[in-house]
C-alpha cells in the first residue's frame, strides 16, 4: 500500500510539475496577456489545489474521503439548483434535499450500508419530495419543478456518492485498498477529458454534436478514450483487474464520461449558460469539472461490485 | 470584539450558502466614498453586498435600515447597531425625530459609504423593481459630489423566499453598475427614473 501510494504520489507530482513548467514556457512565448495561456495557468493551478485536497482527504482515510465528496455534492447541488425553475412552493422540498437527503446519503455511504444508499434517493427521496411540493398546492409547472429537483439530486448527490462508496466494496485480496479504485476512476476519466481536448486540437475535424459542444470531435473522442484506456491498462497494478480488464473498464468509464459531458452541456445550452459556476478558476464550476466522473462513477461502482465484490 | 466576530460569522455563512460573487461591471472596488443603491428582495440583501466588498471598504460602508424594524428586539438592535453599524432611519413620518436625509448626509460627512434600498421595502411581487422613494433624490441633491452606484442582487429572493426559515443554497451574484450623479437642472422624477433604469439594466431580462 505504502509503496504504491508513494509511487502514485510521485507520478502525480511529476505530471503537475511538468504541466507547470510547460505552462510557464508557453507563457514566456505567448506573452502574459494571451487569454488561452491565462486559462491554462488557472487550470494548472486549480489542479494543484485539487490534487492537494484529494491527497489530504486520502491521508484522513475513509471519513475524510466521504466528507470531501459530501462537500463536492453540496457545491454541485448548489450549482444545479441555481439553474432550475423551482418556486417558493418547493422551498421545503429543497431544504429537505440539501439538509436531509444529502447528509443521510453520505452517512449511509460512510457506514457502507449498500442496501440503503443504493435506493434511498431513487425511491424514498423521489417519492417524498413531490409530496412536500404538492402539499403547498402550487400546480404551475409542477412536473417540471419536481423533475428538475429530482434530477439535481440524482446528478449532484446520488451519482457523486458512488465515488466514496467504492471504499465499502469487499474484494478478496484487495482489503483496505479501495482508495486506489477512486484514484483509478478519477485519473482515467479526467485524463480522458484532457486528452480529448488535446487530440481534438491536433486532429479534430468531424464534430460530434455541434449544437451541444463545438469542441467535441470524433478524432478527439477516439484519441482521448484510447489514450486514457491505455493509461488505465498501465495502472492495472493498483487495481484488482488484469491488464485487459483494466483496459475494458477504462473504455466503459471514459465513454460514460464523454456522454455525461454531452448531457451536461445540453443542460447548460438549455439554460443559456457557459459554465455551471465560478468556484474553480479556469474550470468554471464544480459540475464542469465533475461531469464526466458523475456519469462514470455509478457504472464503475456496479461493474466492480458485480464482478469482484463478495456479496 | 464580539461584534466583528459576529460580522465575520455572518459573512462566512452568506458565502457558504450563496457562494456569492461580486461582478464589478461599471465601477472598480476601490476605496472611494459612494452611495450604493440596490434592489431589495430579502432581509439578507445588505449582507450580500457587504460580503463582496473588499474588507477595507466593508469597514467604511454602512447600510441604511429601518429603525422601526431593527430596534424591535435586543438581538436585532445589537446586530443592526453594533455588527452592521447601520444608519437607522424611522420609516414612519409620524414618529420620527430627525430628517432621514440629514441623518444619511451626516454619515456621509463622516467619510462613510452607504448602502440603501430606494424601493423602501422588500419586493415580494413579480415586478423587477418597485417605484423608488424620493429619498434617493434628496440625498443626491444634498451630496452632489458623491457617486451613486446601482447594485443588482440576483437570486437571493430564491434562497430565502418570504416566510422561509431555512435558506436553500443557490449561487448569488452582486453586480455593480456604472455610477450616476444628479445632473444640473434634473428634476426629481427624471432622476429617479434614470436611477431606476440604471439598476434595472443590471438585472435579468425578465423574472421567472
Amino acid at each position: 500500500m505504502d509503496t504504491h501510494f508513494a509511487i502514485l504520489l510521485g507520478c502525480v507530482l511529476a505530471v503537475l510539475l511538468a504541466a507547470t513548467v510547460a505552462g510557464q514556457i508557453l507563457k514566456r512565448r505567448a506573452g502574459p496577456d494571451d487569454l488561452t495561456i491565462q486559462n491554462l495557468t488557472a487550470r494548472i493551478n486549480a489542479w494543484w489545489v485539487m490534487a492537494a485536497v484529494i491527497a489530504l482527504a486520502f491521508v484522513a482515510g475513509r471519513t475524510g474521503v466521504v466528507i470531501l465528496f459530501a462537500l463536492c455534492s453540496f457545491a454541485a447541488l448548489r450549482e444545479f439548483l441555481t439553474l432550475t425553475n423551482t418556486k417558493a412552493a418547493d422551498h421545503w422540498a429543497l431544504v429537505a434535499a440539501v439538509f436531509v437527503v444529502l447528509p443521510v446519503q453520505y452517512i449511509s455511504v460512510g457506514m457502507g450500508w449498500y442496501g440503503f444508499y443504493s435506493i434511498f434517493i431513487p425511491v424514498y427521496a423521489f417519492l417524498f419530495m413531490p409530496i412536500l411540493s404538492a402539499m403547498r398546492g402550487q400546480t404551475d409547472n409542477f412536473l417540471i419543478r419536481v423533475s428538475e429537483a429530482q434530477w439535481a439530486l440524482m446528478i449532484a448527490v446520488f451519482c457523486v456518492s458512488h465515488v466514496p462508496a467504492l471504499l465499502s466494496l469487499q474484494i478478496p485480496g484487495y482489503e483496505g485498498r479501495g482508495l486506489f479504485l477512486i484514484f483509478f476512476l478519477i485519473v482515467v476519466v479526467q485524463f480522458s477529458d484532457v486528452m480529448q481536448y488535446v487530440w481534438g486540437k491536433m486532429l479534430g475535424r468531424r464534430k460530434i454534436a455541434p449544437n451541444l459542444s463545438p469542441s467535441k470531435t470524433l478524432e478527439g473522442l477516439v484519441g482521448g478514450v484510447l489514450s486514457a484506456s491505455l493509461l488505465g491498462a498501465a495502472l492495472f497494478w493498483i487495481t484488482p483487474f488484469s491488464v485487459v480488464q483494466a483496459f475494458g473498464i477504462s473504455l466503459v468509464i471514459t465513454l460514460m464520461g464523454f456522454f455525461g459531458g454531452l448531457v451536461m452541456s445540453a443542460i447548460k445550452r438549455d439554460r443559456g449558460v457557459k459554465d455551471w459556476g465560478h468556484l474553480i478558476a479556469g474550470h468554471g464550476g464544480f459540475i464542469d469539472r465533475l461531469d464526466s466522473v458523475i456519469f462514470s462513477a455509478p457504472i464503475f461502482f456496479h461493474i466492480v461490485r458485480f464482478y469482484w465484490d463478495v456479496h | 470584539m464580539f461584534a466583528p466576530l459576529c460580522a465575520t460569522l455572518i459573512v462566512g455563512f452568506a458565502r457558504a450558502i450563496t457562494a456569492v460573487r461580486g461582478i464589478w461591471a461599471g465601477v472598480d472596488p476601490v476605496p472611494v466614498q459612494r452611495i450604493y443603491y440596490a434592489n431589495h428582495a430579502s432581509h439578507g440583501d445588505f449582507v450580500l453586498v457587504w460580503t463582496v466588498l473588499p474588507r477595507a471598504l466593508r469597514r467604511r460602508t454602512r447600510p441604511v435600515a429601518g429603525s422601526d424594524y431593527w430596534l424591535t428586539s435586543k438581538l436585532k438592535a445589537f446586530i443592526g447597531r453594533e455588527v452592521f453599524n447601520a444608519v437607522l432611519i424611522d420609516r414612519n413620518p409620524e414618529t420620527r425625530q430627525g430628517d432621514p436625509v440629514e441623518t444619511m448626509s451626516s454619515a456621509l460627512a463622516g467619510g462613510d459609504s452607504l448602502i440603501l434600498f430606494p424601493e423602501g421595502t422588500r419586493n415580494t411581487g413579480d415586478a423587477a423593481l418597485l417605484a423608488f422613494k424620493s429619498g434617493l433624490y434628496h440625498l443626491a441633491a444634498a451630496n452632489p459630489a458623491i457617486d451613486m452606484v446601482p447594485v443588482w442582487i440576483a437570486n437571493l429572493n430564491r434562497v430565502m423566499p418570504k416566510g422561509a426559515l431555512v435558506p436553500i443554497p443557490l449561487i448569488c451574484t452582486v453586480t455593480f453598475g456604472a455610477p450616476i450623479r444628479l445632473e444640473s437642472g434634473e428634476d426629481k422624477g427624471d432622476f429617479l427614473a434614470r436611477a431606476q433604469t440604471a439598476l434595472r439594466e443590471l438585472g435579468p431580462d425578465e423574472r421567472d
